[in-house]
């Protein structure tokens, strides 16, 4: 019994990560059709963001508040990734619209470059991030002990799906979104700026995984290639929901984390994670569009 | 019509113009002038045709210089213990240099990056020994990159000095072993914390060919000694989920963990650990391949009182050692530590050099015939080259990781231990019939 409370636990918390990371993805990719292979650098930014600040708290102010760098980081972690997220948008992405195989390719020069941009700025070695006092440890409820850190990235994520739901049906910048989504050419002839919304989105989608990278860096070591352990299974989660539905990615991110919690249970995590793509194949060999079809009245769907 | 081919020619000049700086961006530190021609880059796999051995006076790039290779991993999730290991052999080679050099000739050092990947490996030592035609390289780290690269260095008959403790059940004529064989450390360590009364092992490491060659020799070592195991897993290289792995040791109830996990993967596994609020206490564990190095990365509270196993620490008492790490900090900063693959490394540039001096010559065959019985004073003591097998005679010190974030010897071995590495002097391992993997 505590086994299966422990993997049910592990599965959320595995798929969290996992949605938080495609959140992002989700979003720009259903937007704009753009095959954003950076996406794994911007989460390494945010993990990186997090160290910045944590290096900030550690040397200039005194060691009581240091456990609020925590709080800091998050914020400070989607406001870098935005910004940069939106330089990119304006510099690269915007060019690329509707061309997937460009803006796949396009991406992955962007995302070698940030890597080595990392790099070389904060040397190739892996840099440390102590997890602040209020998360360190874990809860025990009887035999099982639920780390703190993985309650505070549960609740986190749900937070972030929460804000992501309200803004995209509850406000009109959403509705501008979503409606370009449909239908850009309709949503400009209502005078929507159509740009300017891609621009916003992107950013957006950015710094969702800037506040990823937060998350990652208390699991593990924080180094350049921190971004590409996470793209595989973010891409696997967008595609399996079904491109453009926030329901979709949600979905999908929890079938391939319970799956692969549950699996390696019996197996080792290597044969685990072929499993799960053994199953994310079948799945998308019945449902090639995902699990929700985003349907839309224009011709060329 | 014009335009389009105006447009074809403009198409043509840059292709042709990308290939150019393409053949010409070579990796960091080429120094002198290759001998080879410009385009070797793309060509390098195709051009294993003859692979007799080059004369090693060749690699006399200028009057008075001798080239060295420093292949190890810059990048991926093996940066994170490699990087230290390369500036080890950087230093070593700074303070040769300044003592005049091997043979009047200044050590030039030619560095490439494996990127924690063995195929890279393989492809950066043919490029070192071919193209930029150095006497020796020292490098690896990780067992696989070692056997990805063994086969070049046995075919170009070139020499590499590797490092780090390995799982033995090797002894290239290619190779020579400057880290602990199994019997110099795993084997004494599973001694040790039987003696300590741990009975129930639970194996932990990364899936490649040391953990799994090093679990084989440790569960006939644990049954030999009547105890038991009671688990066995494995996760990949750059493993950052380790809920599941953590729920299987605690359903296993082990009274100690074998962690023979490397690179970044240690580093989300003690978090994780902790998270659970699992300390040493708890449950005690015993690594082989974390450091001082790793220490750092990890965090020292978190890994306070867990047990390691080495040859070396940067607390090591000796005066060899305390000159060792005086000018380890003073050249690249006074928080670096050092750790037993940096002064292997360390030992390893200096037993080359008086190779060199004694055979009177950079050749291959003559240095490992000078090196046979050469006795070297290294950070950890003096230690011997066996002619026999390459490896070292090494004292084994069983330490403990304390909060200030050294490791402190709590056991070791009277003298030296001659290496082993077939194990062939121990009867269970014989009767276990334990085989390289590879």
């Amino acid at each position: 019994m505590n086994q299966i409370i422990l993997s049910l636990f592990n599965g959320l918390s595995a798929s969290s990560i996992i949605l938080l990371t495609s959140l992002g993805l989700a979003v720009t990719f259903g937007l704009m059709g753009v095959i954003n292979m950076a996406h794994g650098e911007f989460i390494m930014i945010g993990a990186y963001t997090t160290f910045v600040v944590h290096e900030l708290f550690r040397l200039f102010l005194p060691r009581t508040v240091f456990d609020f760098y925590y709080l800091l980081s998050i914020p400070a972690a989607f406001l870098v990734s935005f910004l940069i997220g939106m330089v990119l948008e304006k510099l690269v992405i915007s060019r690329l619209y509707g061309r997937e195989v460009d803006s796949l390719l396009a991406t992955w020069g962007v995302s070698i470059i940030l890597q080595q941009t990392a790099r070389s700025v904060f040397g190739s070695q892996g840099v440390a991030v102590t997890s602040p006092g209020f998360l360190s440890g874990g809860l025990k409820l009887g035999n099982i002990v639920f780390s703190y850190n993985r309650i505070f990235i549960v609740a986190l994520v749900l937070l972030c799906l929460l804000l992501v739901w309200l803004i995209m049906y509850r406000s009109g910048f959403g509705s501008q979104m979503r409606a370009t989504m449909q239908n850009r050419a309709m949503a400009q002839s209502l005078g929507i700026n159509s740009r300017k919304v891609d621009s916003i989105t992107f950013a957006c989608g950015s710094g969702l995984a800037g506040i990823a990278g937060c998350t990652i860096a208390l699991l593990g070591s924080v180094d350049s290639t921190v971004g590409q352990n996470y793209i595989v299974n973010s891409f696997m989660a967008v595609v399996l929901g079904g491109v453009g539905k926030l329901l979709g990615t949600f979905l999908g991110s929890n079938i391939i984390g319970f799956s692969g919690i549950f699996v390696e249970n019996f197996t080792s995590s290597s044969i685990a994670k072929a499993i799960v793509l053994l199953i994310v194949i079948v799945f998308l060999q019945k449902r090639p569009k995902g699990l929700f079809v985003v349907r839309s009245r224009a011709l060329d769907e | 019509m014009k335009i389009k081919s105006a447009k074809k020619a403009l198409a043509m000049l840059v292709t042709g113009g990308l290939l150019a700086m393409a053949a010409g961006c070579g990796n960091q530190r080429i120094q002198a002038d290759s001998t080879q021609t410009g385009s070797a880059q793309v060509g390098d796999m195709a051009s294993q045709t003859d692979p007799e051995s080059k004369t090693v006076e060749s690699s006399l790039a200028t009057e008075g210089t001798v080239k060295v290779g420093l292949l190890h991993s810059l990048t991926g999730s093996m940066a994170i213990s490699e990087v230290s290991v390369r500036d080890a052999e950087l230093l070593a080679i700074e303070e040769i240099n300044a003592a005049g050099g091997v043979l009047g000739c200044q050590i030039v050092p030619f560095e490439e990056d494996g990127a924690s990947d063995p195929s890279v490996f393989a492809t950066k030592a043919e490029k070192l020994i071919v193209e930029t035609e150095v006497a020796t390289v020292f490098g690896c780290w990780t067992s696989s990159s070692r056997k990805a690269v063994k086969q070049i260095f046995e075919d170009y008959e070139s020499l590499l000095w590797y490092p780090v403790q390995y799982e033995g059940m090797e002894a290239s004529p290619n190779i020579m072993y400057m880290g602990a064989a199994p019997n110099q450390q795993i084997v004494p360590a599973i001694d040790y914390l039987a003696d300590q009364g741990y009975t129930k092992f639970f194996l932990l490491g990364s899936d490649y060919v040391f953990p799994r060659t090093a679990n084989m020799i440790i569960k006939a070592q644990v049954e030999d000694l009547g105890l038991t195991t009671v688990g066995e897993e494995y996760a990949a290289m750059d493993q950052t989920e380790f809920s599941s792995i953590l729920a299987k040791i605690e359903e296993a109830q082990p009274d100690v963990i074998i962690n023979t996990l490397n690179g970044a993967s240690n580093v989300s596994f003690f978090k994780q650990l902790s998270e659970k609020n699992i300390t040493s206490k708890e449950l005690m564990t015993m690594s082989f391949s974390i450091a001082e190095e790793e220490v750092k990365t990890i965090g020292a509270d978190i890994l306070s009182g867990h047990l390691v196993s080495w040859n070396y620490y940067q607390t090591t008492e000796g005066d060899r050692n305390a000159a060792f790490v005086k000018s380890y900090k003073e050249k690249f900063g006074a928080d670096r530590v050092t750790s037993d693959p940096a002064g292997a490394a360390y030992t390893a540039v200096y037993a080359w050099a008086e190779a060199c001096e004694a055979a009177g010559s950079f050749d291959v065959e003559a240095v490992k015939a000078a090196a046979a019985g050469l006795m070297v004073a290294a950070p950890e003591g003096d230690v011997v080259i066996n002619g026999d097998n390459q490896h070292l005679a090494k004292t084994v010190r069983i330490g403990q990781v304390a909060t200030d974030g050294l490791i402190y010897e709590i056991y070791a071995t009277d003298g030296v231990v001659e290496p082993d590495p077939y194990l062939t002097s121990y009867e269970w391992a014989v009767q276990a019939g334990i085989q390289p993997l590879e």
